[in-house]
């Protein structure tokens, strides 16, 4: 049995606009077929975060929340080719068998665009292959702070 | 002309008949199902557009004493929506449009929106100012005919729906929160705690509402560690519904008095808030500035909204133009570009 290997990182976030580079930074470690997921409480600024991956592929619009649409598509640049960017939000779903609805099993499964999926708690099952998992810690006396942890799996 | 009109953007599934501006029929499937079967709330499982379709497309046709042999043209919402749900409505016009030989108007849901106050009244005259407020949408756009409109402000994160769904889920009630917030507020001051208003100073029009559900988030675990008291929820749903409507009411009635127009339309389905309708009636009557608020069926997510808008369409272009069965659904919502 071969086992992952990990490599967890954490920054310190003092602010919105530390979570937004800290997702600019973190950007540069994704490419075409990446999978990310995120969780962290409401407001906790996983949003804020993505709208710093959207600087990076130099999105041209304002990153805006998927919570009702579910799934956002975005087109970004890498290396001067475009990419598809898709903000997956699934907050809003409340039994697994909505995900057949949305056609999540061959979203995830794209390798032509980057995935970025916040409230992924219930699709937990189809996820163990995501190569990102970013959990954003609020804390519990400081409004301004956050926790950013990067877990990378290399399988 | 006689349209039939479906809408399936989002979590309605909805069926309509429009003639000569009016809507002869508008069935929408929560309202329908709620007084049929008792209290039905649409989410996403349930939502199974391509089980009610059929059924609402028939309800339609009787409630409007028709059949589909009376039907001239057919619209459908193409844009934007989630990818799903949009498919099953326009390939549902496919097939009527293959079988009854009818054109179709593809018609972007947020135009339908837009154009809701002339479905209400059908006095009312361009330019106006709409506000299309929803659980995914927050914009204000000059409209100067049914062919010319632009928008002057978009939401840069959540939409205002969405924050009063997320701010009720915080304060315990359940999704969708928005009318709950309303119940509540009802009997609360909206001066007891005074939660940011966000960019009401940007000097534009857009919009952020992500801000103020972390600050609620944060005033209800520093002040009710242990839970929020009963007795607080309606004075915490009363301030924070003030501090979205305050924004909404304040950027819409200064982009009417800029544009120097005299009504303003409110539109999607945070139009039905009574504070928002209240507010903004009477901040606007200061500027000497009419305010339509379409009622509950054409301001939530409508198929009569969607035959109304193509109508117009049909009467200012060329019906050859909607002989194409090859138009793609598109999800993607109108973003600001970013600064």
């Amino acid at each position: 049995m071969e086992i992952n290997k990990l490599k967890i990182e954490q920054i310190i976030s003092n602010s919105e606009a530390d979570t937004y580079n800290a997702g600019k930074e973190f950007a540069e470690r994704l490419d075409y077929g990446s999978l990310a997921i995120f969780t962290g409480e409401l407001g906790a600024g996983k949003t804020q975060f993505i709208k710093g991956i959207g600087e990076y592929f130099n999105i041209a619009e304002d990153i805006t929340s998927p919570s009702f649409a579910i799934i956002n598509q975005y087109s970004g640049s890498l290396d001067g080719d475009s990419i598809p960017i898709l903000h997956i939000d699934l907050y809003r779903l409340t039994k697994k068998s909505e995900l057949a609805t949305i056609g999540f099993n061959e979203l995830i499964y794209d390798e032509d665009s980057i995935k970025l999926i916040e409230w992924p708690e219930i699709a937990e099952q189809y996820l163990s292959e995501a190569m990102f998992k970013i959990e954003i810690q609020t804390h519990p006396a400081e409004v301004s702070t956050r926790k950013i942890i990067i877990t990378e799996i290399k399988n | 002309m006689k349209i039939l009109a479906i809408e399936s953007s989002c979590d309605e599934t909805s069926a309509a008949v429009v003639s000569g501006g009016n809507a002869l029929s508008n069935i929408i499937s929560s309202q329908h199902f709620h007084s049929k079967f008792g209290g039905v709330v649409p989410e996403l499982a349930s939502r199974a557009h391509l089980k009610a379709i059929s059924y609402l497309i028939d309800e339609s046709l009787d409630k409007a004493g028709l059949t589909m042999n009376d039907i001239n043209a057919l619209a459908v919402t193409s844009q934007p929506g989630l990818i799903g749900s949009l498919i099953v409505g326009s390939n549902f016009a496919k097939g009527l449009s293959l079988k009854y030989n009818l054109p179709i108007v593809p018609v972007n849901h947020i135009e339908g929106h837009i154009f809701s106050g002339n479905l209400q009244d059908s006095q009312l005259e361009f330019p106006y100012i709409t506000l299309v407020v929803s659980g995914g949408h927050t914009a204000i756009f000059l409209v100067e005919s049914y062919s010319e409109y632009t928008a002057m402000g978009l939401t840069k994160d959540d939409a205002a729906g969405e924050a009063f769904d997320k701010i009720a889920k915080l304060l315990g009630m359940p999704y969708p929160g928005g009318p709950h917030i309303d119940k509540n507020a009802k009997n609360g001051n909206p001066k007891a705690y005074n939660f940011p208003r966000s960019m009401m100073n940007s000097k534009d029009f857009n919009f952020s509402f992500s801000g103020i559900k972390t600050a609620i988030r944060y005033f209800i675990a520093k002040n009710f560690p242990d839970g929020i008291p009963d007795e607080v929820i309606p004075d915490l749903a009363a301030s924070a519904q003030a501090a979205i409507v305050d924004v909404l009411v304040a950027k819409t009635v200064e982009a009417a008095a800029k544009t120097n127009v005299n009504h303003i339309v409110i539109a999607g389905g945070v139009s039905a808030n009574s504070s928002l309708r209240s507010e903004m009636a009477a901040k606007a009557s200061i500027e000497y500035i009419n305010v339509i608020a379409p009622e509950l069926q054409y301001c939530m997510d409508n198929a009569a909204m969607i035959g109304f808008i193509a109508e117009k369409k049909l009467e200012e272009n060329d019906i050859k133009d909607y002989s194409d069965l090859t138009f793609r659904v598109n999800p993607n919502a109108l973003r600001a570009k970013r600064k």
